[in-house]
């Protein structure tokens, strides 16, 4: 009884290996931080994983913004408009759908949950050629739907929810609220939608990355740089730093990599405020089978 | 009470309709599009003309598509075991309880995960390059050869470890919930038995991460088989290596955007797209049969 895995032993030797792996993990942002206070003739000239004897982070940071008649803040403002609006638009979709599922039983509704579930392996780039193709008959391509309409769409989304509506969303007191005299609609939005807060919150967060991470959607989707997301900008601005003079003499380099701290910043803190619900919606997802 | 039956029968589909509706605008119309589109051949003379399967034919044929399959497979069976084997590692040391500092560790390794794949390929091209990358400054410092990260023999290599970068801690993540959901009585029983920390490991935690597990994988081989991003951007960097059919989602968006090779384009996604289920079922199925001997 005296070696059960509660007793709290510590072993520095399994620390040290993960603290080195951790910095395996941080040296990228690390120098990333540090190249963001360079001038690009400082990169070339100084260590990459040390500051120069010129910080210059705020006048950095000020060129990226105000580069290209402020172009980068469009970026910004239409990654976090894109990505706000898919995120929203597919947890509510999700959760409705997953409730439907969930506690309702129908004609076909085996048959259209697993067409969903299939549709999970569907890679979403082999997709997107596809959905370009469409949305450029229906004269959709270069406007914003286009990023935004096939984000809505989320079959591992749906599949969370369902899993998450069974147990979170208890029959009885569905009943109870119909004996009640309650409309499906008003138990839905009132009861059942309270109590998938944390699945839904789970789908928004992970929605939320995936269309501020998007990059092959937006590329093929849009050729007005006033619409690009801060992916599609970034790379644009990466490609002009590297064909407008691969030396020191481009300014475009530092702006790429100050460019590129400022684009992480957002989710970077979003996730660390939101840690709860990315857990425990994870931990749904995989292990429900 | 009735009536309120009928209501329930009506509202199931009536919840999960805005879903499927867009579904099948926006999953089922671009697949059933891209499988009109592949039939058809535009000919300089007599336009679009009807062709059957001729372009599958000349797909399968295609050495460019072949080789961008090939290296994608490649790529897949050695970069995802590393990956995953380091998530489980790092999962069983987070849930080991033996680790100081645990909180701050498992956030950091997962950090990467909130940086968009093209932050991190532009991240890691600098790091790679032979002008101010950290590493070829640290050998020039040193005197001793610059690796080179960005040469046709190490790319794979290098794509290989930003994708791990990247995904380490979100699997790790997965498998560290899905660790935390274990009985504590299970160790217990197995403590009591005269278990070890690596005999509860083998014995205990692995096969109850099973579902987990074959969830991080089948997420790997869609992500592998799509492989895109790191080297569209590496390519600006490292023209010559990186050519425009690398790997095949790169051959078919240059042959839709370049090429304007429409029906082409359709077809290689297609095919591609089919790959991918076929080599998801695949991993499912091999999973599903060790499970039932």
């Amino acid at each position: 009884m005296t070696s059960l895995p509660s007793s709290r032993r510590r072993s520095t030797p399994l620390t040290i290996a993960m603290l080195a792996a951790l910095a395996y993990f941080l040296l990228p942002l690390f120098w990333l931080v540090v190249a963001s206070t360079k001038s690009t003739e400082d990169l070339f000239n100084s260590f990459g994983l040390w500051f120069s004897h010129t910080p210059r982070l705020l006048t950095n940071i000020k060129e990226t913004f105000t580069q290209d008649d402020g172009v980068f803040l469009h970026w910004l403002l239409n990654t976090a408009v894109y990505a706000v609006v898919s995120a929203v638009g597919a947890a509510l979709l999700a959760a409705a759908g997953g409730y439907g599922f969930a506690k309702f039983r129908f004609r076909g509704d085996r048959l259209a949950f697993n067409l969903v579930l299939g549709a999970v392996m569907v890679p979403t780039t082999a997709l997107a050629i596809p959905t370009y193709l469409l949305f450029a008959k229906a004269g959709l391509v270069n406007t914003p739907w286009a990023v935004i309409l096939p984000s809505l769409v989320n079959p591992f989304g749906l599949y969370l929810m369902r899993v998450y509506a069974q147990d979170a969303v208890p029959d009885s007191l569905l009943e109870a609220a119909r004996i009640d005299g309650a409309g499906e609609a008003r138990i839905f939005f009132r009861i059942a939608l309270r109590l998938l807060g944390p699945g839904l919150v789970t789908v928004l967060l992970f929605t939320l990355v995936a269309t501020w991470n998007n990059y092959f959607l937006p590329l093929i989707m849009l050729n007005d740089p006033n619409l690009y997301p801060i992916t599609v900008g970034l790379a644009s601005w990466a490609a002009q730093a590297q064909n407008g003079g691969a030396g020191s003499s481009s300014d475009m380099l530092a702006l790429v990599v100050t460019g590129s701290l400022l684009s992480i910043v957002p989710l970077v803190v979003a996730f660390l405020l939101l840690q709860r619900y990315w857990q425990s919606g994870l931990a749904a997802g995989g292990v429900k089978q | 009470m009735a009536s309120s039956v009928r209501a329930r029968r009506a509202a199931g589909p009536l919840f999960v309709a805005p879903f499927l509706v867009l579904f099948l605008l926006l999953f089922l119309a671009p697949l059933g599009y891209a499988a009109y589109l592949s039939l058809f051949q535009q000919r300089l003379i007599g336009g679009t003309v009807f062709v059957g399967l001729d372009n599958y034919v000349k797909a399968l044929q295609d050495p460019l598509l072949l080789h961008g399959v090939g290296r994608v497979a490649l790529f897949f069976v050695i970069q995802v075991p590393l990956m995953l084997a380091l998530a489980l590692l790092f999962a069983l040391a987070l849930d080991s309880g033996l680790l100081r500092l645990a909180r701050v560790i498992r956030l950091g390794i997962f950090v990467p995960y909130a940086v968009p794949s093209v932050v991190a390929a532009l991240m890691w091209g600098y790091l790679y390059g032979p002008d101010f990358g950290p590493f070829a400054q640290l050998s020039r410092m040193l005197d001793l050869p610059a690796p080179h990260f960005l040469s046709e023999g190490w790319m794979l290599g290098s794509l290989a470890n930003i994708v791990t970068w990247e995904f380490v801690g979100y699997n790790m993540i997965i498998l560290y919930a899905a660790l935390r959901t274990i009985p504590q009585e299970l160790y217990e029983a197995a403590a009591m038995d005269g278990a070890g920390a690596w005999r509860i490991a083998w014995s205990v935690k692995l096969p109850a991460l099973r579902p987990a597990l074959l969830l991080t994988l089948l997420f790997s081989v869609i992500g592998s088989f799509q492989l895109f991003n790191e080297p569209k951007l590496l390519m600006n960097i490292a023209p010559d290596v990186i050519s425009s059919s690398y790997t095949a989602n790169l051959y078919g968006y240059s042959l839709a955007f370049t090429g304007q090779q429409v029906n082409y384009a359709a077809t290689v996604s297609f095919l591609l797209g089919l790959v991918i289920v076929i080599a998801s079922y695949a991993v499912l199925l091999t999973a599903n049969r060790r499970r039932t001997p």
